[in-house]
Protein backbone atom coordinates (compact mmCIF):
# COMPACT_ATOMS: atom_id res chain seq x y z
CA UNK A 1 0.00 0.00 0.00
CA UNK A 2 0.85 3.30 -0.89
CA UNK A 3 -1.31 5.37 0.57
CA UNK A 4 -1.15 8.99 0.76
CA UNK A 5 -0.20 10.74 3.94
CA UNK A 6 -3.40 12.64 5.75
CA UNK A 7 -2.52 13.00 9.47
CA UNK A 8 -1.54 17.00 9.42
CA UNK A 9 1.84 16.81 11.09
CA UNK A 10 2.53 14.31 8.00
CA UNK A 11 1.78 16.43 5.27
CA UNK A 12 4.57 18.16 3.82
CA UNK A 13 4.93 21.40 2.30
CA UNK A 14 2.76 22.82 -0.09
CA UNK A 15 1.94 26.10 -0.96
CA UNK A 16 -1.38 25.89 -3.73
CA UNK A 17 -0.92 29.61 -4.80
CA UNK A 18 2.95 29.29 -5.17
CA UNK A 19 1.94 26.00 -7.38
CA UNK A 20 -1.31 28.62 -9.27
CA UNK A 21 1.59 31.23 -10.15
CA UNK A 22 3.58 28.93 -12.03
CA UNK A 23 0.55 27.94 -14.65
CA UNK A 24 -0.16 30.78 -16.61
CA UNK A 25 -4.06 30.01 -17.84
CA UNK A 26 -4.80 29.96 -14.42
CA UNK A 27 -5.63 33.62 -14.39
CA UNK A 28 -7.88 33.61 -17.39
CA UNK A 29 -11.18 34.23 -17.34
CA UNK A 30 -14.54 32.43 -18.14
CA UNK A 31 -17.74 33.84 -19.32
CA UNK A 32 -16.31 36.67 -16.84
CA UNK A 33 -15.77 34.39 -14.32
CA UNK A 34 -12.14 33.29 -12.64
CA UNK A 35 -11.55 30.00 -14.35
CA UNK A 36 -12.08 27.16 -11.89
CA UNK A 37 -10.90 24.14 -13.92
CA UNK A 38 -11.75 20.53 -12.66
CA UNK A 39 -11.10 18.87 -15.65
CA UNK A 40 -7.57 17.75 -15.10
CA UNK A 41 -8.01 13.98 -15.42
CA UNK A 42 -8.94 14.51 -19.15
CA UNK A 43 -6.06 16.90 -19.39
CA UNK A 44 -4.19 19.15 -17.19
CA UNK A 45 -2.80 22.62 -17.15
CA UNK A 46 0.75 23.42 -18.30
CA UNK A 47 3.08 25.35 -16.19
CA UNK A 48 5.55 27.99 -17.50
CA UNK A 49 8.06 25.82 -17.22
CA UNK A 50 6.95 23.34 -19.87
CA UNK A 51 5.99 26.13 -22.04
CA UNK A 52 9.13 27.57 -21.61
CA UNK A 53 11.25 24.23 -22.61
CA UNK A 54 9.42 23.65 -25.61
CA UNK A 55 9.85 27.45 -27.08
CA UNK A 56 13.21 27.45 -25.85
CA UNK A 57 14.08 24.31 -27.82
CA UNK A 58 12.66 25.76 -30.81
CA UNK A 59 14.69 28.69 -30.19
CA UNK A 60 18.11 27.63 -28.99
CA UNK A 61 18.81 23.92 -29.72
CA UNK A 62 16.66 22.06 -32.27
CA UNK A 63 17.42 19.54 -34.69
CA UNK A 64 16.53 15.89 -35.58
CA UNK A 65 17.55 13.73 -32.86
CA UNK A 66 19.93 10.28 -33.53
CA UNK A 67 20.94 11.49 -37.00
CA UNK A 68 23.22 14.78 -37.47
CA UNK A 69 26.82 14.60 -36.72
CA UNK A 70 26.43 18.28 -36.15
CA UNK A 71 26.19 20.49 -32.59
CA UNK A 72 22.45 20.79 -33.25
CA UNK A 73 21.45 17.34 -33.27
CA UNK A 74 23.89 15.88 -30.68
CA UNK A 75 22.25 18.56 -27.89
CA UNK A 76 18.70 17.98 -29.33
CA UNK A 77 19.65 14.12 -28.93
CA UNK A 78 21.07 15.01 -25.74
CA UNK A 79 17.86 16.30 -24.28
CA UNK A 80 15.60 14.18 -25.75
CA UNK A 81 17.72 10.98 -24.63
CA UNK A 82 17.91 13.04 -21.03
CA UNK A 83 14.26 12.55 -20.30
CA UNK A 84 14.46 8.97 -20.95
CA UNK A 85 16.18 8.99 -17.85
CA UNK A 86 14.17 11.25 -16.34
CA UNK A 87 11.26 9.16 -17.13
CA UNK A 88 12.79 5.78 -15.57
CA UNK A 89 13.62 7.84 -12.35
CA UNK A 90 10.04 8.88 -12.16
CA UNK A 91 8.69 5.22 -12.46
CA UNK A 92 11.39 3.60 -10.59
CA UNK A 93 12.16 1.41 -13.88
CA UNK A 94 15.54 -1.26 -13.39
CA UNK A 95 16.93 0.90 -16.99
CA UNK A 96 16.70 3.74 -19.29
CA UNK A 97 16.40 1.01 -22.06
CA UNK A 98 13.21 -0.18 -20.68
CA UNK A 99 11.17 3.05 -21.42
CA UNK A 100 9.58 3.39 -24.92
CA UNK A 101 8.38 6.98 -26.14
CA UNK A 102 4.89 6.92 -27.68
CA UNK A 103 2.20 9.28 -28.93
CA UNK A 104 0.01 8.73 -25.47
CA UNK A 105 -1.15 5.90 -23.36
CA UNK A 106 -3.51 5.05 -26.07
CA UNK A 107 -0.43 4.36 -28.39
CA UNK A 108 0.98 2.56 -25.63
CA UNK A 109 -1.41 -0.19 -25.08
CA UNK A 110 -2.17 -0.49 -29.11
CA UNK A 111 1.69 -1.39 -29.12
CA UNK A 112 1.54 -3.83 -26.60
CA UNK A 113 -1.54 -5.55 -27.93
CA UNK A 114 0.25 -5.56 -31.69
CA UNK A 115 4.03 -6.46 -29.76
CA UNK A 116 3.72 -8.35 -27.35
CA UNK A 117 -0.23 -9.62 -28.42
CA UNK A 118 0.45 -10.96 -31.88
CA UNK A 119 3.85 -12.01 -31.82
CA UNK A 120 3.77 -13.73 -28.01
CA UNK A 121 0.81 -14.32 -26.92
CA UNK A 122 -1.08 -17.43 -29.00
CA UNK A 123 -3.92 -17.58 -30.40
CA UNK A 124 -6.55 -19.92 -27.58
CA UNK A 125 -5.28 -18.08 -24.69
CA UNK A 126 -6.85 -15.37 -22.91
CA UNK A 127 -6.35 -11.42 -22.22
CA UNK A 128 -7.68 -10.55 -18.92
CA UNK A 129 -9.40 -6.77 -18.49
CA UNK A 130 -11.59 -5.23 -15.92
CA UNK A 131 -15.15 -3.57 -16.12
CA UNK A 132 -13.47 -0.27 -15.18
CA UNK A 133 -11.30 0.08 -18.19
CA UNK A 134 -11.05 3.44 -19.90
CA UNK A 135 -11.92 2.59 -23.94
CA UNK A 136 -8.09 2.19 -24.90
CA UNK A 137 -7.53 -0.65 -22.73
CA UNK A 138 -10.58 -2.31 -23.81
CA UNK A 139 -10.67 -2.10 -27.62
CA UNK A 140 -7.35 -2.92 -28.76
CA UNK A 141 -7.65 -5.99 -27.27
CA UNK A 142 -11.11 -6.41 -28.91
CA UNK A 143 -8.83 -5.27 -31.76
CA UNK A 144 -6.50 -8.47 -30.76
CA UNK A 145 -9.03 -11.00 -29.94
CA UNK A 146 -10.49 -10.59 -33.23
CA UNK A 147 -7.67 -10.75 -35.76
CA UNK A 148 -5.76 -13.04 -33.60
CA UNK A 149 -8.07 -15.51 -31.59
CA UNK A 150 -7.62 -14.29 -28.18
CA UNK A 151 -10.10 -14.59 -25.52
CA UNK A 152 -10.90 -11.39 -23.95
CA UNK A 153 -12.17 -11.58 -20.36
CA UNK A 154 -13.48 -8.76 -18.12
CA UNK A 155 -13.23 -9.30 -14.03
CA UNK A 156 -16.36 -7.81 -12.78
CA UNK A 157 -16.05 -4.88 -9.96
CA UNK A 158 -18.55 -4.75 -6.45
CA UNK A 159 -21.00 -2.09 -5.94
CA UNK A 160 -18.74 0.01 -3.85
CA UNK A 161 -16.33 0.54 -7.48
CA UNK A 162 -13.73 -1.88 -6.39
CA UNK A 163 -12.30 -4.80 -7.98
CA UNK A 164 -13.81 -7.62 -7.11
CA UNK A 165 -10.44 -9.45 -6.59
CA UNK A 166 -11.87 -13.14 -6.03
CA UNK A 167 -13.53 -12.67 -9.70
CA UNK A 168 -10.55 -11.33 -11.09
CA UNK A 169 -8.29 -14.84 -9.14
CA UNK A 170 -11.07 -17.00 -10.53
CA UNK A 171 -10.57 -15.63 -14.33
CA UNK A 172 -7.61 -16.35 -14.07
CA UNK A 173 -7.83 -20.16 -12.92
CA UNK A 174 -7.73 -21.79 -16.19
CA UNK A 175 -3.98 -20.81 -16.84
CA UNK A 176 -4.97 -19.52 -20.24
CA UNK A 177 -4.96 -16.07 -19.38
CA UNK A 178 -1.86 -14.86 -21.22
CA UNK A 179 -1.71 -10.85 -19.41
CA UNK A 180 -3.76 -8.99 -17.77
CA UNK A 181 -4.54 -5.20 -18.46
CA UNK A 182 -5.63 -3.63 -15.63
CA UNK A 183 -6.04 0.54 -14.68
CA UNK A 184 -3.78 1.57 -11.87
CA UNK A 185 -6.89 4.34 -11.14
CA UNK A 186 -10.08 4.74 -12.67
CA UNK A 187 -10.96 7.92 -14.29
CA UNK A 188 -14.25 7.76 -13.71
CA UNK A 189 -15.00 6.15 -10.13
CA UNK A 190 -11.35 7.64 -8.77
CA UNK A 191 -10.77 4.33 -7.41
CA UNK A 192 -6.79 3.07 -7.10
CA UNK A 193 -6.52 -1.44 -7.48
CA UNK A 194 -4.25 -2.49 -5.40
CA UNK A 195 -1.89 -3.69 -7.81
CA UNK A 196 0.59 -5.21 -5.87
CA UNK A 197 -2.04 -7.90 -5.28
CA UNK A 198 -3.37 -7.94 -8.70
CA UNK A 199 0.23 -8.95 -9.98
CA UNK A 200 0.94 -10.72 -7.74
CA UNK A 201 -2.47 -13.44 -8.38
CA UNK A 202 -1.62 -12.45 -12.11
CA UNK A 203 2.25 -13.70 -11.84
CA UNK A 204 0.55 -17.06 -10.02
CA UNK A 205 -1.20 -17.56 -12.76
CA UNK A 206 1.52 -17.65 -14.82
CA UNK A 207 0.06 -14.51 -16.67
CA UNK A 208 1.86 -10.97 -17.45
CA UNK A 209 0.60 -7.93 -16.25
CA UNK A 210 0.20 -4.57 -18.08
CA UNK A 211 -0.85 -1.55 -15.57
CA UNK A 212 -2.68 1.63 -17.16
CA UNK A 213 -1.27 4.39 -15.25
CA UNK A 214 -2.75 7.50 -17.17
CA UNK A 215 -4.30 8.39 -13.88
CA UNK A 216 -2.37 7.81 -11.10
CA UNK A 217 0.99 8.48 -12.51
CA UNK A 218 0.16 11.90 -11.57
CA UNK A 219 -1.08 11.75 -8.08
CA UNK A 220 1.27 9.05 -6.59
CA UNK A 221 4.61 8.11 -6.61
CA UNK A 222 4.57 5.03 -9.02
CA UNK A 223 7.54 2.19 -8.46
CA UNK A 224 7.19 -0.53 -11.16
CA UNK A 225 9.51 -2.68 -9.53
CA UNK A 226 7.50 -2.52 -6.34
CA UNK A 227 3.87 -2.82 -7.77
CA UNK A 228 4.83 -6.12 -9.91
CA UNK A 229 4.18 -5.00 -13.12
CA UNK A 230 5.70 -5.98 -16.56
CA UNK A 231 3.94 -2.86 -18.49
CA UNK A 232 3.14 0.24 -17.29
CA UNK A 233 1.72 3.09 -19.42
CA UNK A 234 1.50 6.81 -18.81
CA UNK A 235 0.66 9.92 -21.25
CA UNK A 236 2.55 13.28 -20.49
CA UNK A 237 -0.45 15.30 -21.18
CA UNK A 238 -2.03 14.64 -17.58
CA UNK A 239 1.15 14.62 -16.21
CA UNK A 240 1.65 18.73 -16.45
CA UNK A 241 3.07 18.24 -20.19
CA UNK A 242 2.57 18.83 -23.65
CA UNK A 243 0.01 16.49 -25.95
CA UNK A 244 1.51 14.17 -28.16
CA UNK A 245 3.93 12.37 -25.63
CA UNK A 246 3.05 8.76 -23.72
CA UNK A 247 5.30 6.57 -22.27
CA UNK A 248 5.36 2.42 -22.18
CA UNK A 249 7.65 0.87 -19.84
CA UNK A 250 8.26 -2.21 -19.87
CA UNK A 251 10.77 -4.61 -18.52
CA UNK A 252 13.73 -5.15 -20.61
CA UNK A 253 13.57 -9.17 -21.43
CA UNK A 254 9.69 -8.48 -22.29
CA UNK A 255 10.58 -5.99 -25.06
CA UNK A 256 13.53 -7.69 -26.26
CA UNK A 257 11.48 -10.64 -27.25
CA UNK A 258 9.15 -8.20 -28.74
CA UNK A 259 8.80 -7.85 -32.88
CA UNK A 260 8.57 -4.63 -33.80
CA UNK A 261 5.27 -2.03 -33.35
CA UNK A 262 6.01 -0.10 -36.64
CA UNK A 263 8.79 -0.02 -39.37
CA UNK A 264 10.86 2.78 -40.73
CA UNK A 265 14.01 4.85 -39.49
CA UNK A 266 15.69 4.67 -36.17
CA UNK A 267 14.18 1.35 -35.60
CA UNK A 268 16.64 -0.93 -37.65
CA UNK A 269 20.52 -1.69 -37.59
CA UNK A 270 20.63 -2.30 -41.41
CA UNK A 271 18.38 -2.25 -44.14
CA UNK A 272 18.38 -3.95 -47.23
CA UNK A 273 15.80 -4.77 -49.92
CA UNK A 274 15.85 -8.34 -48.88
CA UNK A 275 15.97 -8.40 -44.87
CA UNK A 276 16.22 -5.44 -42.55
CA UNK A 277 17.51 -6.17 -38.75
CA UNK A 278 16.13 -4.49 -35.99
CA UNK A 279 17.64 -1.76 -33.64
CA UNK A 280 17.60 -3.26 -29.83
CA UNK A 281 14.58 -2.12 -27.68
CA UNK A 282 14.04 1.02 -27.04
CA UNK A 283 14.57 2.31 -30.66
CA UNK A 284 13.43 -0.83 -32.49
CA UNK A 285 9.80 0.66 -30.95
CA UNK A 286 10.61 4.16 -31.78
CA UNK A 287 10.31 4.33 -35.45
CA UNK A 288 10.35 7.81 -37.19
CA UNK A 289 11.21 10.94 -36.08
CA UNK A 290 9.52 10.91 -32.41
CA UNK A 291 7.51 13.84 -30.41
CA UNK A 292 11.39 15.51 -30.06
CA UNK A 293 9.55 18.72 -28.31
CA UNK A 294 6.62 16.82 -26.70
CA UNK A 295 9.61 14.78 -25.10
CA UNK A 296 11.69 17.77 -24.18
CA UNK A 297 8.40 19.21 -22.77
CA UNK A 298 7.36 16.04 -20.73
CA UNK A 299 10.95 16.13 -19.22
CA UNK A 300 10.34 19.97 -17.87
CA UNK A 301 6.84 18.89 -16.72
CA UNK A 302 8.48 15.82 -14.91
CA UNK A 303 11.39 17.88 -13.39
CA UNK A 304 8.67 20.01 -12.13
CA UNK A 305 6.51 17.63 -10.42
CA UNK A 306 9.49 16.15 -8.65
CA UNK A 307 10.96 19.73 -7.16
CA UNK A 308 7.62 19.81 -5.75
CA UNK A 309 7.07 16.38 -4.67
CA UNK A 310 5.15 13.63 -4.99
CA UNK A 311 4.81 13.15 -1.44
CA UNK A 312 3.39 16.61 -0.95
CA UNK A 313 1.20 16.34 -4.18
CA UNK A 314 -0.59 13.48 -3.04
CA UNK A 315 -1.25 14.78 0.37
CA UNK A 316 -2.94 17.90 -0.77
CA UNK A 317 -4.99 16.07 -3.31
CA UNK A 318 -6.02 13.90 -0.33
CA UNK A 319 -6.92 17.03 1.40
CA UNK A 320 -8.68 18.11 -1.63
CA UNK A 321 -10.47 14.49 -1.90
CA UNK A 322 -11.58 14.87 1.79
CA UNK A 323 -13.12 17.94 1.35
CA UNK A 324 -14.74 17.36 -2.07
CA UNK A 325 -16.19 13.78 -1.02
CA UNK A 326 -17.66 16.03 2.09
CA UNK A 327 -19.05 19.02 0.71
CA UNK A 328 -20.66 17.32 -2.69
CA UNK A 329 -22.29 14.73 -0.34
CA UNK A 330 -24.43 17.76 1.45
CA UNK A 331 -25.37 18.75 -2.02
CA UNK A 332 -29.35 17.89 -1.89
CA UNK A 333 -30.18 15.60 -4.61
CA UNK A 334 -26.19 14.55 -5.55
CA UNK A 335 -25.43 11.23 -5.67
CA UNK A 336 -21.73 10.01 -6.15
CA UNK A 337 -20.43 7.16 -7.94
CA UNK A 338 -17.68 4.91 -6.23
CA UNK A 339 -17.00 4.83 -2.93
CA UNK A 340 -13.58 2.83 -2.94
CA UNK A 341 -11.58 2.53 0.42
CA UNK A 342 -8.50 4.01 -1.35
CA UNK A 343 -9.72 6.55 -3.93
CA UNK A 344 -8.40 9.95 -5.90
CA UNK A 345 -9.49 13.38 -7.07
CA UNK A 346 -11.72 12.01 -9.39
CA UNK A 347 -15.43 12.49 -8.39
CA UNK A 348 -18.37 11.45 -10.52
CA UNK A 349 -21.88 12.38 -9.76
CA UNK A 350 -25.10 13.18 -11.00
CA UNK A 351 -27.41 15.51 -9.84
CA UNK A 352 -31.78 14.75 -9.55
CA UNK A 353 -33.61 16.30 -12.28
CA UNK A 354 -30.30 17.91 -14.07
CA UNK A 355 -29.11 15.98 -16.77
CA UNK A 356 -25.42 16.20 -16.54
CA UNK A 357 -24.72 17.87 -19.56
CA UNK A 358 -26.91 20.22 -18.37
CA UNK A 359 -25.51 20.68 -15.15
CA UNK A 360 -21.87 21.23 -17.15
CA UNK A 361 -23.26 23.82 -19.26
CA UNK A 362 -24.74 25.76 -16.28
CA UNK A 363 -21.14 25.37 -13.92
CA UNK A 364 -19.46 26.80 -17.37
CA UNK A 365 -21.51 29.89 -17.37
CA UNK A 366 -19.58 30.48 -14.12
CA UNK A 367 -16.30 29.95 -15.03
CA UNK A 368 -16.06 25.90 -13.90
CA UNK A 369 -15.60 23.04 -15.90
CA UNK A 370 -15.93 19.76 -15.17
CA UNK A 371 -16.64 16.76 -18.17
CA UNK A 372 -20.03 15.43 -18.31
CA UNK A 373 -20.61 12.18 -20.33
CA UNK A 374 -19.20 8.92 -20.64
CA UNK A 375 -15.82 9.14 -19.95
CA UNK A 376 -14.06 7.03 -22.51
CA UNK A 377 -15.48 4.03 -20.20
CA UNK A 378 -18.96 3.30 -21.35
CA UNK A 379 -19.13 -0.74 -19.99
CA UNK A 380 -18.45 0.84 -16.75
CA UNK A 381 -21.23 3.41 -17.29
CA UNK A 382 -23.81 0.64 -18.26
CA UNK A 383 -22.87 -1.23 -15.00
CA UNK A 384 -23.55 1.45 -13.02
CA UNK A 385 -27.20 2.07 -14.98
CA UNK A 386 -25.74 5.44 -16.44
CA UNK A 387 -26.21 6.95 -19.23
CA UNK A 388 -24.01 9.81 -18.01
CA UNK A 389 -22.20 11.73 -15.55
CA UNK A 390 -20.62 14.80 -14.57
CA UNK A 391 -16.88 14.59 -13.41
CA UNK A 392 -15.13 16.92 -10.94
CA UNK A 393 -11.28 16.12 -11.32
CA UNK A 394 -8.63 17.74 -9.43
CA UNK A 395 -4.78 18.51 -9.88
CA UNK A 396 -1.63 20.16 -8.14
CA UNK A 397 -3.38 23.38 -8.37
CA UNK A 398 -6.56 22.34 -7.35
CA UNK A 399 -7.57 24.77 -4.31
CA UNK A 400 -10.48 23.73 -1.33
CA UNK A 401 -11.91 27.23 -2.37
CA UNK A 402 -12.82 25.88 -5.49
CA UNK A 403 -14.18 23.05 -4.56
CA UNK A 404 -16.35 24.96 -2.00
CA UNK A 405 -17.64 27.78 -5.31
CA UNK A 406 -18.19 24.03 -7.27
CA UNK A 407 -20.39 23.03 -4.17
CA UNK A 408 -22.61 26.31 -3.97
CA UNK A 409 -22.66 26.22 -7.64
CA UNK A 410 -23.93 23.03 -7.56
CA UNK A 411 -27.10 23.78 -4.86
CA UNK A 412 -28.24 26.80 -7.29
CA UNK A 413 -28.05 24.59 -10.35
CA UNK A 414 -30.28 22.13 -9.19
CA UNK A 415 -32.74 24.71 -7.73
CA UNK A 416 -32.75 26.14 -11.27
CA UNK A 417 -34.01 22.59 -12.59
CA UNK A 418 -36.39 21.90 -10.55
CA UNK B 1 -26.81 34.88 -7.71
CA UNK B 2 -28.65 32.99 -10.35
CA UNK B 3 -27.59 31.85 -14.28
CA UNK B 4 -29.47 34.74 -16.09
CA UNK B 5 -27.36 34.73 -18.37
CA UNK B 6 -27.88 31.01 -19.18
CA UNK B 7 -31.43 31.76 -19.93
CA UNK B 8 -30.63 32.51 -23.66
CA UNK B 9 -30.57 28.31 -23.83
CA UNK B 10 -32.88 27.59 -20.85
CA UNK B 11 -35.85 29.71 -21.73
CA UNK B 12 -39.04 28.69 -20.05
CA UNK B 13 -40.18 26.78 -22.42
CA UNK B 14 -36.99 24.65 -22.61
CA UNK B 15 -37.21 23.82 -19.09
CA UNK B 16 -40.90 22.84 -19.04
CA UNK B 17 -40.28 20.53 -22.18
CA UNK B 18 -37.34 19.12 -20.78
CA UNK B 19 -39.47 18.44 -17.53
CA UNK B 20 -42.73 17.23 -19.10
CA UNK B 21 -42.15 16.41 -22.38
CA UNK B 22 -46.24 15.78 -23.94
CA UNK B 23 -44.70 13.71 -26.78
CA UNK B 24 -42.39 11.10 -24.81
CA UNK B 25 -44.26 7.62 -25.30
CA UNK B 26 -43.72 4.47 -27.80
CA UNK B 27 -45.64 5.52 -30.53
CA UNK B 28 -47.79 1.80 -31.33
CA UNK B 29 -48.40 0.84 -34.43
CA UNK B 30 -46.01 3.03 -36.67
CA UNK B 31 -44.68 3.58 -39.98
CA UNK B 32 -41.30 4.35 -39.35
CA UNK B 33 -38.88 4.36 -37.16
CA UNK B 34 -35.29 5.45 -36.53
CA UNK B 35 -33.11 5.98 -33.65
CA UNK B 36 -30.02 8.62 -32.96
CA UNK B 37 -27.19 8.53 -30.77
CA UNK B 38 -24.69 10.60 -28.87
CA UNK B 39 -21.88 8.90 -28.58
CA UNK B 40 -20.30 11.76 -26.72
CA UNK B 41 -22.69 11.73 -23.35
CA UNK B 42 -24.71 8.72 -23.86
CA UNK B 43 -27.83 10.29 -25.00
CA UNK B 44 -30.64 7.87 -27.34
CA UNK B 45 -33.33 8.57 -29.01
CA UNK B 46 -36.09 6.76 -31.09
CA UNK B 47 -38.66 8.33 -32.84
CA UNK B 48 -41.48 7.01 -34.24
CA UNK B 49 -44.42 8.25 -37.12
CA UNK B 50 -47.06 7.36 -38.71
CA UNK B 51 -48.49 8.18 -41.88
CA UNK B 52 -51.70 9.53 -43.12
CA UNK B 53 -53.41 7.87 -46.76
CA UNK B 54 -51.43 11.17 -48.53
CA UNK B 55 -48.25 10.40 -47.27
CA UNK B 56 -47.61 13.48 -43.96
CA UNK B 57 -47.11 12.68 -40.93
CA UNK B 58 -50.49 11.68 -38.60
CA UNK B 59 -48.69 11.35 -35.46
CA UNK B 60 -44.79 11.11 -33.86
CA UNK B 61 -43.33 10.44 -30.57
CA UNK B 62 -40.16 9.64 -29.25
CA UNK B 63 -38.80 7.77 -26.56
CA UNK B 64 -35.70 9.31 -25.18
CA UNK B 65 -32.54 9.35 -23.04
CA UNK B 66 -31.19 12.99 -22.86
CA UNK B 67 -30.98 16.43 -21.72
CA UNK B 68 -33.22 19.15 -21.19
CA UNK B 69 -32.05 20.61 -24.97
CA UNK B 70 -32.60 17.21 -26.57
CA UNK B 71 -35.99 16.00 -24.67
CA UNK B 72 -37.84 19.88 -25.64
CA UNK B 73 -36.30 19.96 -28.92
CA UNK B 74 -37.78 16.23 -29.52
CA UNK B 75 -41.26 17.45 -28.01
CA UNK B 76 -41.34 20.67 -30.16
CA UNK B 77 -40.42 18.57 -33.20
CA UNK B 78 -42.84 15.69 -32.79
CA UNK B 79 -45.71 18.47 -31.98
CA UNK B 80 -44.78 20.77 -35.30
CA UNK B 81 -44.26 17.68 -37.96
CA UNK B 82 -47.75 16.53 -38.24
CA UNK B 83 -49.86 17.13 -41.33
CA UNK B 84 -45.99 17.89 -43.05
CA UNK B 85 -45.25 14.98 -45.81
CA UNK B 86 -41.23 14.05 -45.98
CA UNK B 87 -40.50 17.18 -48.60
CA UNK B 88 -41.31 19.59 -46.15
CA UNK B 89 -39.97 17.72 -43.03
CA UNK B 90 -36.02 17.41 -44.67
CA UNK B 91 -36.44 21.36 -45.04
CA UNK B 92 -37.78 21.81 -41.62
CA UNK B 93 -34.96 19.95 -40.52
CA UNK B 94 -32.26 22.15 -42.76
CA UNK B 95 -33.16 24.95 -41.13
CA UNK B 96 -33.55 23.87 -37.76
CA UNK B 97 -30.16 23.12 -38.32
CA UNK B 98 -28.92 26.07 -39.33
CA UNK B 99 -30.94 27.65 -36.57
CA UNK B 100 -29.29 25.80 -33.97
CA UNK B 101 -26.32 26.58 -35.25
CA UNK B 102 -26.22 29.79 -36.17
CA UNK B 103 -29.12 31.39 -34.37
CA UNK B 104 -31.24 32.49 -37.07
CA UNK B 105 -32.60 31.02 -40.54
CA UNK B 106 -33.78 32.37 -43.51
CA UNK B 107 -36.85 29.38 -43.60
CA UNK B 108 -40.27 31.03 -43.83
CA UNK B 109 -42.08 27.71 -42.22
CA UNK B 110 -44.36 29.09 -39.29
CA UNK B 111 -43.37 25.99 -37.53
CA UNK B 112 -40.48 27.71 -37.41
CA UNK B 113 -41.18 30.27 -35.39
CA UNK B 114 -42.15 27.21 -32.41
CA UNK B 115 -38.37 27.07 -32.48
CA UNK B 116 -37.20 29.58 -31.82
CA UNK B 117 -36.83 29.17 -28.22
CA UNK B 118 -33.69 26.70 -29.02
CA UNK B 119 -31.76 29.44 -31.03
CA UNK B 120 -29.83 29.85 -28.21
CA UNK B 121 -27.80 26.62 -28.63
CA UNK B 122 -26.12 28.58 -30.81
CA UNK B 123 -24.11 30.50 -28.17
CA UNK B 124 -22.90 26.89 -27.00
CA UNK B 125 -21.43 24.89 -29.80
CA UNK B 126 -21.06 21.58 -27.81
CA UNK B 127 -24.81 21.62 -27.18
CA UNK B 128 -25.76 22.06 -30.81
CA UNK B 129 -25.85 18.37 -31.50
CA UNK B 130 -28.28 17.87 -28.54
CA UNK B 131 -31.05 20.09 -30.35
CA UNK B 132 -30.31 18.58 -33.63
CA UNK B 133 -30.48 15.15 -32.73
CA UNK B 134 -33.92 14.12 -32.47
CA UNK B 135 -33.79 15.96 -36.25
CA UNK B 136 -31.70 13.90 -37.87
CA UNK B 137 -33.48 10.12 -36.25
CA UNK B 138 -36.43 12.10 -37.58
CA UNK B 139 -34.63 11.76 -40.81
CA UNK B 140 -33.22 8.71 -40.73
CA UNK B 141 -36.91 7.48 -40.19
CA UNK B 142 -37.97 9.05 -43.33
CA UNK B 143 -34.98 7.51 -45.22
CA UNK B 144 -36.17 4.23 -44.03
CA UNK B 145 -39.14 4.12 -44.42
CA UNK B 146 -38.59 5.43 -48.39
CA UNK B 147 -36.61 1.98 -48.50
CA UNK B 148 -39.31 -0.20 -47.57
Amino acid sequence: MNASPRRADLVPWFDVEQVRSDFPILSQRVHGKPLVFLDSAASAQKPRVVIDAMRDAMERQYANVHRGLHWMSERTSDSYEGVRDKVAGLLNAGSRDEIVFTRNSTEAINLVAHSYGRGILKPGQAVLITEMEHHANIVPWQMLRDAHGIELRVAPITDAGELDIAAFAHLLEDGRVGLAAVTHMSNVLGTYNPIERIAQLTHEAGAELLVDGSQAVVHRAVDVRALGADFYVFTGHKLYGPTGVGVLWARAALLEAMPPFMGGGDMITSVSFAHSTWAPAPQKFEAGTPAILEVIGLGAAIDYVNAIGMPAIAAHEAALTDHALSRLSAVEGLQIFGRAQDRGGVISFTLDGAHAHDVATLLDRNGIAVRAGQHCAEPLMRRLGLSSTARASFGIYTTLQEIDVLADTLTRVRSFFQ
Amino acid sequence: MSFDDARGLYQDIILDRGRNPRHMHRLEPFDARASGDNPMCGDQIEVRVTFAPDNTISDAAFEARGCAISLASADLMAEIVRGRDAGAIRLLAKQFGELAKTGDTAGEDAALQKLRPLSGVSDYPSRVKCATLPWSALVAALDASKEV
